[in-house]
């Protein structure tokens, strides 16, 4: 206690330069703080956005993750109705499962024959209503838009990416920006496959040439026994898909149409079937049941997680834990000095008192504990500053209405600060920041208590 | 009481060796108020340093109440300070961030009391040498010879085999300096404590029961009676 009482005031009687200190740690762990919980609200708002889009989890036919992205029909899942079904009646899975939704991936061609134009495209078939239910995940709270837009309302009907819809020569259907003059068809693509072009304009003449045959494309895959099939979509409008390469290709219809454009009249599969869980961090208890039902019934299913099935996600978290890492630590290194030349300099002003404490009998140890603490008051005062700050700036910030555009994303979004439902960042850093304090001052301590107690005393 | 035994200490002062005392025996019987007097830099606070372990011989042996200090490490010199050697500075040395009675109190941290018998021990100390009304006050509250009043009540406060005073009225005027004097011959006498005094003030020799003359490093004069005679 008497030690304590000592440290405080010994802290207490250089104002100024303890106040100096004191704020250096402060902005230091309010920097932490701030950036701390800037990553993980980008984190945590790519989490959300990534599994809105993909779900947590996704139960695929053995094999299809490392080889079936080629050959997407090959790796349909029989009866995928039954397999949704059993989990979401499991007793263990059923507490955790949001949305249970099967989705069909196909490869091919699409052309619009009112343009004479096609690209290579690159779909999914879904359940509209279930999407929609997914769209609205939001464990972590965060004011991320769900969406506004209708989900696909036709049979028949679908959504392409504005890249797609360019090349496609739908601007002006789709309500396309940045649109130019697209350059001659003919220089720019001779390779349209005439057998392709046969195929649409056998479909079209087929079908009724009605206004709203302006809005739609052919899609052209091959079916599971070999056969080139063609499905008409009907577009409902052109979304920007975040990537170029994405949106250039991105092509969503209705589950039933990308069935029948891969399956024709045969049984219906799908690709694969997306579960988005109440919280991620039941990832695992999920994902392990799933394992055990599948080995259970000897299904030949595997299941892969968001992580797994977006590289992208786990390099971009790797990626800022980086740069929090880097910062952090230059952040820690200037606290780190700013604490030791501090105690260096209180242990030089302090020479004849730290001598007559020696030789008053008070061992090395304990004058060494003395400095050590009032390092450690130092940190604690400084961090403790720190993080009322940084919530202070928080709040200012969320509720600035400030917005940003988060990488791979159509929009902007408010931007929020996610510091204060995040105690093991408040935390982290408060502890850090007091540790690094508290080492700091070790090395004046062991200088202050290896001084010789008569030069100490002739100190001046 | 305090044994020494053929003492020499040596400085290096750059690359020339300084013979600061030499073959210095010393012999002093327990409660005994001697005065240590030389010129400057005759080697007083030298001796007193060896004598209060806080410095080491660079021969000879010391021993104090039966121990044997030069043969001690660091850590036990220290704890052997905290339990038998009592120091008053000549510039007070009180921390200046606690009050009369914590200063005080200080001196007890490295002894076996519990905070209750530190705080007892402490009073009585403080009211022995007239300043229990100022035991809150801080060093800085104090004038020049209540501080030193404070010294003395925090060299006696763990009631040592020895009190070393090096020149302790060396800041004070005259009158002052002779009233501290009284003051630690009272102590003395109420705690049956060996005090070693170290001045070079003729006038408050008179106050010693022993006189020890120091020049050039050597002890030139053991004992010298109460009446201030001087070589």
């Amino acid at each position: 206690m008497m030690a304590l009482k000592i440290s405080v005031r010994n802290v207490l009687r250089n104002r100024r330069r303890s106040a100096m200190t004191t704020a250096a740690i402060a902005l230091g762990t309010a920097a932490v703080l701030l950036l701390g919980a800037l990553m993980t609200y980008i984190i945590l708002d790519f989490q959300t956005s990534t599994v809105r889009r993909t779900g947590h989890l996704a139960i695929f036919k053995q094999g299809y993750f490392q080889f079936g992205s080629g050959n997407p029909v090959a790796y349909g899942i029989s009866g995928y109705t039954s397999v949704i079904n059993q989990v979401l009646r499991d007793p263990e899975l059923a507490p955790m499962v949001a949305v249970a939704t099967p989705m069909q991936t196909v490869f091919g061609i699409a052309g619009n024959s009112e343009t004479n134009t096609s690209k290579t495209f690159m779909g999914q078939g879904i359940v509209p209503a279930d999407r929609l239910r997914m769209r609205r995940w939001n464990a972590y709270g965060l004011e991320v838009s769900t969406g506004t837009k209708p989900p696909l309302q036709a049979d028949d009907g679908g959504i392409i990416g504005l890249g797609l819809a360019r090349m496609l020569g739908m601007c002006e259907e789709l309500d396309v920006p940045d649109c130019p003059r697209r350059p001659d068809s003919s220089a720019a693509s001779p390779q349209t496959p005439s057998e392709f072009d046969d195929l649409i304009r056998r479909e079209s003449q087929a079908g009724n040439a009605e206004p709203s045959q302006k809005r739609r494309v052919d899609l052209l895959a091959a079916t599971a026994q070999g056969a080139p099939n063609v499905v008409s979509l009907q577009v409902e409008r052109a979304e920007f898909q975040g990537v170029k390469d994405l949106d250039d290709a991105y092509v969503i219809m209705q589950l039933p149409l990308a069935q029948r454009l891969l399956y024709g009249r045969g049984e219906p599969k799908v690709t694969g079937i997306l579960l988005q869980l109440l919280h991620t961090d039941q990832i695992a208890p999920a994902r392990a049941r799933l394992s055990a039902l599948f080995s259970q019934d000897k299904l030949d299913l595997e299941v892969r997680d968001f992580v797994e099935l977006t590289p992208f996600y786990k390099q971009a978290v790797a990626f800022f834990a980086f740069i929090f890492t880097f910062v952090a630590l230059v952040i820690g290194v200037i606290v780190l000095f700013t604490i030791l030349n501090t105690m260096s300099m209180a242990v030089m002003e302090r020479t004849s008192e730290i001598g007559t404490s020696r030789a008053l009998g008070v061992q090395r140890s304990t004058v060494q504990a003395q400095f050590v603490l009032e390092g450690t008051l130092l940190g604690i005062a400084g961090a403790t500053f720190g993080v009322l700050l940084a919530g202070l700036i928080v709040v200012v910030i969320n509720h600035s209405g400030v917005t940003w555009t988060p990488p791979v994303s159509a929009g902007a979004i408010p931007l929020q600060l996610y510091l204060f439902n995040n105690p093991p960042l408040v935390a982290g850093a408060w502890i850090s920041l007091v540790g690094i304090a508290a080492v700091a001052a070790v090395w004046p301590a062991y200088r202050a208590a290896r001084l010789p107690v008569v030069d100490a005393l002739r100190h001046v | 009481m305090l044994e020494v035994q053929n003492v020499s200490k040596i400085y290096l002062d750059g690359s020339v060796c300084v013979e600061a005392l030499r073959e210095v025996n010393l012999s002093l019987g327990a409660e005994c108020f001697s005065m240590l007097v030389g010129p400057s830099g005759s080697g007083k606070t030298t001796l007193l340093n060896l004598i209060g372990a806080i410095d080491t011989p660079s021969s000879g042996a010391i021993s104090i109440a039966g121990h044997n200090i030069t043969s001690l490490d660091d850590r036990r010199l220290t704890a052997f300070r905290a339990k038998h050697i009592g120091f008053i500075f000549q510039n007070f040395n009180l921390l200046p961030m606690l009050s009369a009675h914590e200063n005080v109190e200080y001196a007890l941290l490295g002894t076996d009391l519990s905070a209750a018998q530190r705080r007892a021990r402490t009073a009585e100390t403080l009211e022995a040498v007239g300043l229990t009304q100022h035991a809150h006050h801080r060093p800085n509250q104090m004038s020049g010879g209540q501080r030193q009043r404070v010294a003395v009540a925090r060299a006696l406060v763990k009631r040592p085999s020895i009190v070393l005073a090096d020149e302790p009225t060396a800041n004070l005027d005259s009158a002052m300096g002779a009233s501290m004097v009284r003051l630690m011959r009272e102590m003395q006498a109420q705690y049956r404590t060996t005090f070693i005094f170290s001045t070079h003030d003729p006038e408050l020799m008179r106050h010693a029961d022993q006189l020890i003359f120091i020049r050039d490093g050597r002890v030139e004069l053991g004992a010298t009676a109460r009446e201030g005679s001087t070589p």
